[in-house]
């Protein structure tokens, strides 16, 4: 039961956030400074009823809740980094859209450059090892080359 | 009756692809022509049955006959035709269904148009065909059936998820499909390649059309998914880095590695093992992609109804097929030798590049996608991974790759003069450098990224322009003769420069979400909004009956300078059945900018309705651009040297004639 | 050397298909969040009692451990687990408090005059900000904190017998025990 019921509300809860509207103008705070900020953190926060939405795009009733919240910490006079720090209090860094730099992500946040540089590193050392390529070689034709291509130029003239 | 005919044919194609998956093998082993040429019968008959198998489903879909299972869950009498139809993809037995009609379309296709490909060759193709065919079939048939019947049958059904009704995801999964489906080809030619322990420029010929088809397909897949969240789910966005979007877009990110690799192959006789291991990785991106989606471990607003035991059974066929794959490929492919040399700055070397960046680029969408996954395998913290990292991680990477974009073609196979290309592209600064201070003035010294990306789309449309009309060498030579190389220029060449640019006006449209504007207001009826010089009045907000849904309907009137421009009508829906609520958005596009209206809650008090109103400008721009490269893939396709039967005309010719046809 | 490099990505998929298996073995639903206030202090909270309930507050809840347990009458899983509640109340004698969760007082009521009432106590939180206090993301969910007001356990969703069997009764056992060798 348990596997199907609190999912599907959950899901029903999803639906319902990826109908309507988010930010509804009630909630807006008269300063447009701290409305901006709060716009802004929002943006960061994950709703966690509804998959891969931020609590500013979600209308689920727990990003409203979420919204607010993070509106009354800032009318209180928190910085941006406390009120993102009393949301994660709460709900875990899982709530974090962009996953904290810290030793449990540093594989995720350093692979990537890291691999383009391998990559680059591999390719340079693939190319290194063959045989170079001679300029005299391939610059100069032999002159029974050029007859040749001139014989295939002329067959071929439109 | 019907229903039982499409099961039987079914079980039928499961048989035929086990044939399928053998006869041809054994022939190519053995040199037996005729069980070697038996693989193309089976991937015919293997179309028909399942064929047979997908009307069947929609049959039972369109009768609304309630004694299958499958029809119970997902339809409903009310439902219009068009969604009943298109709701047998809808769900997943459904859409498992679909997927094994792709496979067989693209067996067959292979099966019809390969009389240039030598039998061996295609018997081993068709062979892996069918193993995959068996894999999936059986897959279907012992977990995933939709042919069940429910005894005693149900009055009426359950109907479809009301977000699901709607023309642009009615049509998104067929065309995904075919990509993700169509990649199975690449990957079968090269697992036959690896087994014949052979690769030439003639492979990379003969796999390149169905790769650049199945890329198209994809491109398009991708962009109407983009599309049609945008103007369904209510605030404008088109793209959420969710898992679901992320597993179609690897198997894109590694399919255009691939088809430029190809050309390498084809045109210097290196890169041969790298290409064969990019065909092997993009089918199993999208066989992964299918386990990501379908097994529950990795959540997402698209995910089907999840299933542990269906999961593990995927779980088996991934290992099945990509551990067999790439361990045939750590057995063969050391003894692929490639012969052609090229110095680092040419165009081999840009293509490198280019599928460097394209790899690493998957890659770490890849690590985004499945992070939460290992850490919560590992005992880790539980994480989530959302769009900041893929902004800041899979974006910059992007930057260079679009900049080589458009100095790669111009440079010589072999030895490319990169100074002289640098030069030649003059025009290309000057236009990129306007482009950016256009921007910043705009946006008022906006966001970085954006004036950047802006900068970006100018610097590649211009070079490829600057390319083509350096190659046809207009204002340099007499008219007469430029028009006569553009009517002999190889149509590959068009298609490169249009998909080019197809991605520059892509890369436009992602930058300027940053210069969107948006407005929401509570509105009474008969108030206006204000916005981006367009003047939005509601009349008024109506009660409409539809089919299965009773909507409020606003009119919303637009006018620019005065002047009327459109009366949009938003609106939302409530479907009774399943007690959901839509939000139909109303966007207004002159294609170089969308006026986007989502009717929000009414007001408290009544008379009063909460509308959200964005303009976007340039957002048209990443479907059209989308739509472009497609094009141009299909331009590319269309050139006669893909097309059966060239070789054979000119054999008849002589030895130079035929060279220049293999040209 | 580079022959082992042509076994790089079947290494690769070998550990992939690794991480699939053990995350498809876990049986984990993976919706489900672990509590971010583990062997934390619960919040603090001061709420008005539902109907003829006195108040509910975490001071009045120190000194033994406590089952808290988020609900409402809107919620379809709340039902389910309604009984379970009621055999936990009746036959094992556990106390739990429960706290109305963005309800209407009214309905509340309702629900647990019409099916019975579990709780010793109810407090209303009908804006939901003790909800948010605890990290609460649907109900119904269910807290249990130690006689020191640490929280020690979240159970997210409904109660089943198997977690109230195998996980909540152990657990006030154990913090049973230590309260009670501690005073």
């Amino acid at each position: 039961m348990r596997r199907t019921a609190f999912p599907a509300l959950l899901a029903l809860l999803c639906i319902l956030a990826s109908v309507a509207t988010a930010v509804e103008p009630s909630e807006r705070l008269p300063d447009q400074a701290l409305e901006a900020r709060a716009r802004v953190i929002s943006a960061e926060l994950r709703c966690l009823v509804c998959q891969n939405e931020s609590i500013d795009e979600s209308h689920a009733d727990l990003a409203h809740d979420i919204r607010i919240l993070v509106r009354r910490r800032l009318t209180a006079g928190d910085s941006n980094q406390q009120v993102i720090d009393a949301v994660v209090d709460r709900y875990g860094a899982f709530v974090l859209l962009r996953p904290p730099v810290e030793p449990a992500t540093y594989v995720l946040w350093f692979a990537p450059p890291a691999l383009l540089l391998l990559g680059l590193g591999a390719a340079a050392l693939w190319m290194s090892r063959r045989p170079r390529l001679d300029p005299s070689v391939t610059a100069a034709l032999t002159d029974a080359e050029r007859r040749k291509l001139d014989a295939l130029m002329r067959e071929n003239a439109p | 009756m019907i229903t039982e005919l499409g099961h039987f044919a079914l079980i039928l194609a499961l048989f035929v692809a086990i044939v399928q998956a053998t006869v041809p093998l054994i022939g190519a082993a053995r040199r037996h022509n005729g069980w070697m040429m038996f693989g193309r019968a089976c991937a015919l008959a293997g179309l028909v049955l399942t064929t047979q198998a997908m009307l069947a489903l929609m049959h039972a879909y369109v009768v609304s006959d309630f004694s299958v299972i499958n029809v119970i869950a997902n339809s409903h009498t009310d439902k219009p035709l068009l969604y009943k139809i298109t709701g047998v993809w809808g769900n997943h037995e459904g859409s498992m269904l679909l997927w094994v009609f792709m496979l067989a379309v693209c067996s067959a296709a292979v099966a019809l148009f390969s009389d240039n490909l030598p039998p061996a060759l295609l018997a081993r193709v068709m062979a892996v065909q069918g193993m995959i065919a068996v894999g999936f079939l059986l897959f279907i048939l012992l977990t995933s059936n939709p042919f069940l019947r429910s005894v005693p049958p149900a009055l009426n059904g359950n109907g479809l998820n009301p977000v699901l009704q709607d023309p642009g995801l009615a049509f998104h999964p067929p065309f995904l499909y075919l990509g993700y489906v169509g990649f199975s080809v690449a990957f079968s030619f090269a697992v036959a390649a690896l087994i014949e322990g052979r690769v030439d420029a003639a492979w990379a010929r003969w796999v390149r059309p169905w790769t650049l088809a199945s890329w198209c397909a994809l491109t398009i897949g991708i962009a109407m998914g983009s599309w049609w969240a945008y103007y369904t789910l209510g605030w404008g966005g088109w793209w959420f880095w969710d898992p679901v979007e992320n597993a179609s877009f690897m198997p894109w990110l590694v399919g255009t590695a691939l088809i430029h690799s190809a050309i390498v192959v084809e045109k210097r006789d290196t890169l041969k093992s790298w290409t064969i291991l990019l065909a092997i990785i993009t089918f199993s991106l999208s066989l992964v992609g299918t386990f990501l989606v379908r097994s529950g471990v990795l959540t997402s607003v698209h995910a089907f109804a999840t299933d542990p035991e269906r999961g593990s059974f995927i779980l088996g066929l991934l290992v099945a097929a990509i551990g067999g794959s790439l361990t045939l490929y750590a057995i063969r492919a050391p003894a692929l030798r490639g012969g052609g040399l090229f110095a680092p700055i040419s165009r081999e070397g840009a293509l490198v590049l280019n599928n460097l960046l394209l790899s690493c680029g998957c890659a770490t969408v890849f690590l985004g996608t499945l992070y939460p996954l290992f850490l919560d395998a590992t005992g880790g913290p539980k994480l989530s991974v959302g769009f900041p990292f893929f902004n800041r991680t899979f974006v910059p990477m992007m930057v260079p790759m679009v900049i080589a974009v458009g100095i790669g073609p111009m440079l010589a196979w072999k030895r490319g003069d990169l100074l002289g290309a640098l030069q030649r592209v003059w025009a290309a600064y000057i236009a990129t450098a306007l482009a950016v201070l256009i921007a910043f003035y705009v946006t008022n010294g906006g966001p970085v990224l954006a004036v950047l990306g802006f900068g970006l789309a100018t610097w590649l449309a211009t070079a490829v322009v600057i390319e083509l009309t350096d190659r046809l060498g207009l204002f340099r030579i007499a008219v007469r003769d430029s028009l006569h190389r553009a009517i002999r220029l190889p149509r590959a060449a068009y298609g490169m420069s249009i998909a080019h640019f197809g991605l520059a006006v892509s890369v436009a449209g992602f930058s300027a979400s940053a210069f969107d504007r948006e407005a929401i207001e509570v509105v009474k009826i008969g108030n206006a909004i204000d916005i981006a010089g367009y003047h939005l009045v509601l009349e008024s907000v109506d009660r409409i009956p539809g089919p299965n849904y009773v909507a409020d309907d606003a009119a919303v009137r637009v006018s620019h300078d005065g002047h009327l421009v459109k009366v949009m009508h938003p609106e939302r829906r409530f479907f009774p059945l399943q007690s959901q609520t839509t939000s139909e958005t109303a966007i207004r596009t002159n294609l170089l900018s969308d006026l986007y209206i989502a009717l929000g809650d009414p007001g408290d008090g009544g008379g009063a309705w909460t509308l959200r109103v964005y303009w976007k400008p340039l957002v048209p721009f990443i479907w059209l651009g989308a739509v472009i490269m497609a094009f141009g893939g299909l331009v590319s396709l269309s050139d006669r040297r893909w097309r059966v039967g060239v070789a054979k005309r000119a054999r008849g010719k002589g030895p130079v004639a035929s060279a220049a046809a293999a040209e | 050397m580079s022959r082992l490099l042509y076994l790089l990505p079947l290494l690769l998929f070998v550990i992939l298909a690794g991480y699939f298996t053990a995350s498809l073995r876990s049986g984990r639903d993976i919706r489900e969040l672990p509590s971010a206030l583990i062997s934390k202090p619960a919040p603090n909270f001061d709420l008005d009692g539902l109907g003829r309930s006195e108040k509910l507050s975490l001071s009045g809840l120190k000194g033994h451990p406590a089952v808290i347990n988020f609900f409402a009458s809107w919620c379809v899983p709340c039902r389910v687990e309604h009984p379970l509640l009621m055999r936990l109340k009746t036959e094992n004698h556990v106390t739990i408090y429960g706290i109305a969760y963005k309800d209407k007082p009214a309905d509340s009521l309702k629900l647990l005059d019409t099916y019975g009432d579990p709780y010793a106590r109810v407090g209303v939180d009908q804006a939901g900000l003790t909800g948010l206090d605890f990290g609460v993301y649907g109900v119904p969910e269910t807290y249990v904190l130690d006689s020191a007001g640490i929280i020690r356990k979240r159970f997210v969703g409904p109660l089943t017998a198997e977690s109230v069997d195998t996980e909540l009764l152990p657990l006030l056992k154990q913090l049973e025990h230590a309260s009670g060798g501690a005073s």
